[in-house]
């Protein structure tokens, strides 16, 4: 017996040793570059000394138990009482779960609303708008402000917050740039808002998250934060260089696989807008939006 | 004619699909073969199609979860095989998708669901004094519609093709428009026929429970696993409708072009992820409280002492079950429904973390001044207990609905469900197979055998899924065939891929512990071999039909009125053998259940004039029954008697 429960602490500290390594190998979650994934990361870290806690104090009972009630340690004789609670422990074993949950319960809603609100340090200025939307496999991502559009890679300026606006020419996606926060769902029938913000210019990549196919495994794109100047010599080189983005090539675009990187001038929304319906709004509303859309 | 066939070819073949055909045509040509042998088809109708005892019943929930566990096993060494090397050409992305999607459904439905139906057939009855359950035949039924829509969904890829969206089958993606084999037609249907079944199973078990207990059985003396069956069942029968509804609207929109999920023209993509869900969330605990009921049996038999704390045990069940219903949207905090509504489900999901914990400690405190023997089924649910705490705390982390948005869609999640359902789920299986195998077959399994089962299937599973949090916070995301070796976690998937190895052979010692057990182990057990405590244990090994020549009164007893009568010499038995009604064996059910079949298959391709033919077969059947007169027949008294006083010599708890 002394074996096995060797064999199960040695498991547990070998499990707790790969965790810790792997947070200090800079695992991509916990290497957070902008403020969504760094307060995204501060929770995950507080997590997982909190559970380490609970697991630990779990493993350390159930090893006491085991080495003192175990029957080779007791008489033959020996006659098990019948216990049917006690309230103290009872009361402790609800009681410190209970405030455990309420705990969380606050860092939890308090995150929700920092991760769904522009950054706070970048509050003083208007976040940068950017269409995400997908198809089969691919990301095309509309600048309406700069007049561009780019397919299968980003480029945004750092410091300062980017208020994505996704949605999905097909199947449900997940817009999801690991580094700089986590992701969310684009949809076909509405549009997702996404607040990200890079803290220095860098190199991130994203990819869909969500399974949407064939493709799925290689739906992914770079992205890449520059200076605000870096950014804006961009925009200028785009629109002297890149060709305008018709509706015959979006419409070819769309056609499912896989594209490299392509970048034009002017963007899709001209000519198919994103589903922007308020899902809220009347009956009556939406069927003046129905209206609108099939004409 | 060649159209009509070409209709039914695989859309995707590739050679693994080839061998498995072959070796299913093999296969059942050689059963079929050695059944007509051995001139076993009229046993095999008599004695098993048609039966209503509960104990047979269950015994064919058990093989085809086994057989199940074995395909969906296959599956997993696949998938864990194509991700082990960065960019491998083993299996192609839809082969990947339809492997994938298949483990999921085949692992759920068709493996865990069997399994706790299995207990509940074969446990509950026995655990309340019952002599069979409230509707023999409608359990018989049950079954089959079950066995029925299992075998539809297993024929899917060598007839038409697997699914290939998720077990989850997300629309639109799951629509004709992106899923264009007739797979997501069979999941749809396989899951309606087998999803009739469950319901039937989880009314049958509340009226059992609620209207069969044996005298003296109050709600609060019930055995533990009774009262998680009971609240099991009561999940089941609030929650399959919403599936049968689900399911019959995605089974428009895929045959009649309705636009109920499908993109465009009004659908709602997310309304499936949301019925889907208010049925799947419940599902987890439907497969999960039995379970806990299994280990509860198990750890206070081999703690020689009773549950610790029984009343708290059971609310927090109640609890649990309530919950349950109140948290599915934590599968899609990212869908965009703001800060608000995520609160709102990220609170209701930590909230179950509580009844879940006060479990974990009243079965560590059952351990206090107990006198603990490790048997193999005690070592499942002492393994269970770290590696459960482990799967639960990461899903407090899950819950927390910002943080979510980093480890949904991801391997962190893979781990986490991995990490409850296995040592939850499969372990509380095994552990209870191993348990009452002796009250089944009359012989015990090798215990050397069953613990380093447990030892390998453990190490396993450590290697198998703990690599793939890390790889999940490193950014690898589920449901992907392939990644690059720049990704950089082409190691932990390796060693994943080693333990997926590791857990195979705990399953092939498993399977050689039976054949071994059933040649060498001696057959002079008696009823009662582990010293339990439950009333299961107080009637004979074999069981007789009746179960119990006479109903078993508690009323001086308390949740464990064997060890009371073990122990304190309560009178269990009061008064004298008297005649046994009971039910009569049935073939209606199976031949109604192939109607099903039948109709399943021929709305998998449309082929409407068989399905009405199906339909009017089905129609037929329950009019034939409708007026039928069937009141069942008497064992009597003397033949009672005869058959116990061969068991006199044996020794039972009389």
């Amino acid at each position: 017996m002394k074996v096995n429960m060797k064999g199960t602490l040695l498991s547990f500290m070998g499990l707790g040793a790969i965790l810790l390594a792997g947070c200090n190998d800079k695992l991509a979650v916990l290497d957070p570059k902008g403020p969504q994934a760094q307060r995204q990361a501060d929770d995950t870290m507080l997590l997982i000394y909190l559970m380490s806690g609970i697991v630990l104090t779990v493993l350390a009972i159930l090893v006491f138990m085991l080495f003192k009630y175990r029957a080779s340690k007791q008489s033959p004789d020996y006659e098990p009482p019948h216990i049917h609670g006690h309230w103290l422990v009872e009361t402790i074993m609800i009681g410190i779960p209970v405030i455990i949950v309420i705990f969380l319960s606050f860092v939890s809603v308090k995150s929700n609303y920092i991760v769904e609100n522009v950054p706070q340090e970048y509050e003083d200025q208007e976040p940068l708008v950017i269409y995400a939307s997908s198809s089969n496999w691919k990301w095309h991502f509309s600048y309406p402000e700069q007049g561009i559009e780019t397919v299968n890679y980003l480029y945004i300026p750092a410091g300062r917050s980017v208020e994505f606006k996704l949605y999905s020419y097909g199947p449900i996606t997940s817009f999801w740039i690991p580094q700089l926060g986590g992701q969310k769902y684009a949809m076909a029938d509405m549009v997702t808002t996404l607040h990200l913000a890079a803290d220095n210019p860098g190199e991130f990549w994203g990819r869909n998250a969500n399974f949407s196919g064939r493709g799925t495994a290689e739906n992914i794109f770079d992205v890449t934060a520059l200076t605000q100047t870096e950014f804006d010599e961009w925009v200028t080189e785009v629109h002297e260089t890149a060709a305008p983005l018709t509706e015959e090539k979006f419409d070819e675009l769309l056609e499912p696989g896989h594209l490299g990187k392509q970048t034009y001038t002017g963007t899709h929304l001209e000519f198919s807008p994103a589903p922007e319906h308020n899902h809220e709004s009347s009956d009556e509303e939406k069927e003046d939006e129905e209206d609108h859309s099939s004409h | 004619m060649s159209e009509f066939f070409a209709q039914f070819a695989v859309p995707h073949p590739s050679t693994l699909i080839y061998i498995a055909m072959a070796s299913i045509v093999l296969g059942s040509i050689a059963l079929v073969a050695i059944v007509t042998y051995f001139k076993l088809w009229g046993y095999l109708w008599r004695e098993w199609i048609t039966t209503v005892d509960h104990k047979k019943i269950g015994i064919m929930y058990l093989i085809t979860a086994l057989v199940m566990l074995f395909r969906g096993g296959v599956d997993a060494v696949m998938m864990r095989l194509q991700l082990a090397i960065p960019e491998n050409g083993f299996l192609d992305a839809q082969h990947y998708n339809e492997v994938f999607t298949t483990h999921g459904v085949v692992m759920i439905l068709f493996m865990a669901m069997p399994f706790i139906t299995f207990f509940f057939n074969f446990l509950v009855p026995l655990q309340i004094g019952a002599r069979d359950v409230a509707f023999p035949r409608l359990n018989n039924l049950a079954f089959w519609l079950f066995f029925m829509g299992m075998g539809l969904f297993n024929i899917s890829f060598i007839v038409g093709g697997s699914p290939d969206s998720g077990w989850t089958s997300y629309f639109p993606l799951a629509d004709n428009e992106f899923s264009t084999s007739v797979g997501t037609n069979y999941y749809m249907l396989a899951l309606q026929i087998a999803g009739l079944g469950t319901l039937m199973t989880g009314i049958n078990f509340i009226t059992t429970i609620m209207k069969m207990r044996a005298p003296g059985m109050t709600l609060f003396k019930m055995p533990m696993f009774t009262w998680s069956a009971l609240i099991a069942n009561l999940i089941i029968v609030f929650a399959f409708p919403v599936l049968t509804v689900a399911l019959a609207m995605g089974t428009m929109d895929r045959l009649w072009d309705t636009k109920f999920f499908a993109i465009g023209d009004g659908g709602m993509d997310m309304l499936w992820a949301n019925l889907f869900w208010v049925w799947g969330h419940p599902e987890v605990y439907i497969l999960i409280l039995p379970a806990f009921g299994i280990f509860s049996e198990v750890i206070s038999t081999f703690a020689r002492r009773n549950l610790y704390g029984y009343t708290s045990m059971v609310w927090s069940m109640i609890l649990i079950s309530v919950f349950s219903f109140a948290v599915w949207t934590h599968h899609f905090f990212t869908m965009g429904q703001g800060a608000f509504t995520n609160s709102i489900f990220s609170i209701t999901t930590m909230a179950i973390a509580i009844p879940t914990g006060v479990k974990i400690f009243n079965w560590l405190f059952t351990l206090y001044k107990g006198k603990i023997v490790i048997t193999t089924p005690m070592l499942y649910a002492l393994h269970f207990i770290p590696l459960f705490t482990l799967g639960g705390v990461t899903g407090v982390m899950l819950a927390m609905s910002a943080a979510d948005y980093q480890y949904h869609n991801t391997m962190f999640l893979v781990a986490h469900f991995h990490n409850v359902i296995i040592p939850g789920v499969v372990y509380a299986m095994l552990a209870g197979l191993t348990f009452y195998w002796p009250k089944m077959f009359g012989f015990m399994l090798n215990e050397r055998l069953g613990k380093a089962t447990v030892w390998v299937m453990s190490i396993g599973f450590v290697l198998s899924f703990i690599p793939m949090y890390i790889t999940g916070l490193d950014g690898q995301a589920r449901r992907m065939y392939t990644y690059s070796d720049a990704a950089g976690f082409s190691t932990l998937n390796m060693v994943s891929f080693v333990g997926a190895g590791i857990m195979s052979v705990s399953f092939l010692m498993l399977v050689w512990n039976i054949w071994y057990s059933f040649k060498n182990s001696p057959r002079d057990i008696g009823s009662d071999p582990w010293d339990a405590r439950g009333l299961e244990w107080a009637t004979h090994t074999p069981i007789p039909h009746y179960n119990f020549a006479i109903t078993p009164d508690v009323t001086d007893s308390n949740s464990e009125a064997f060890w009371d009568y073990k122990k304190n010499g309560t009178k269990l038995f009061k008064g004298e053998i008297q005649d046994i009604h009971m039910p009569n064996n049935s073939g209606q059910t199976f031949i109604l259940s192939i109607f099903f079949f039948i109709g399943g298959f021929a709305l998998v391709f449309s082929m409407f004039t068989l399905a009405i033919i199906s339909l009017i077969g089905i129609l037929a059947c329950m009019g034939y029954r409708s007026l039928e007169d069937d009141h069942g027949y008497h064992i009597h008294k003397e033949e009672v008697e005869l058959i116990e006083k061969k068991y006199e010599k044996e020794g039972g708890a009389k």
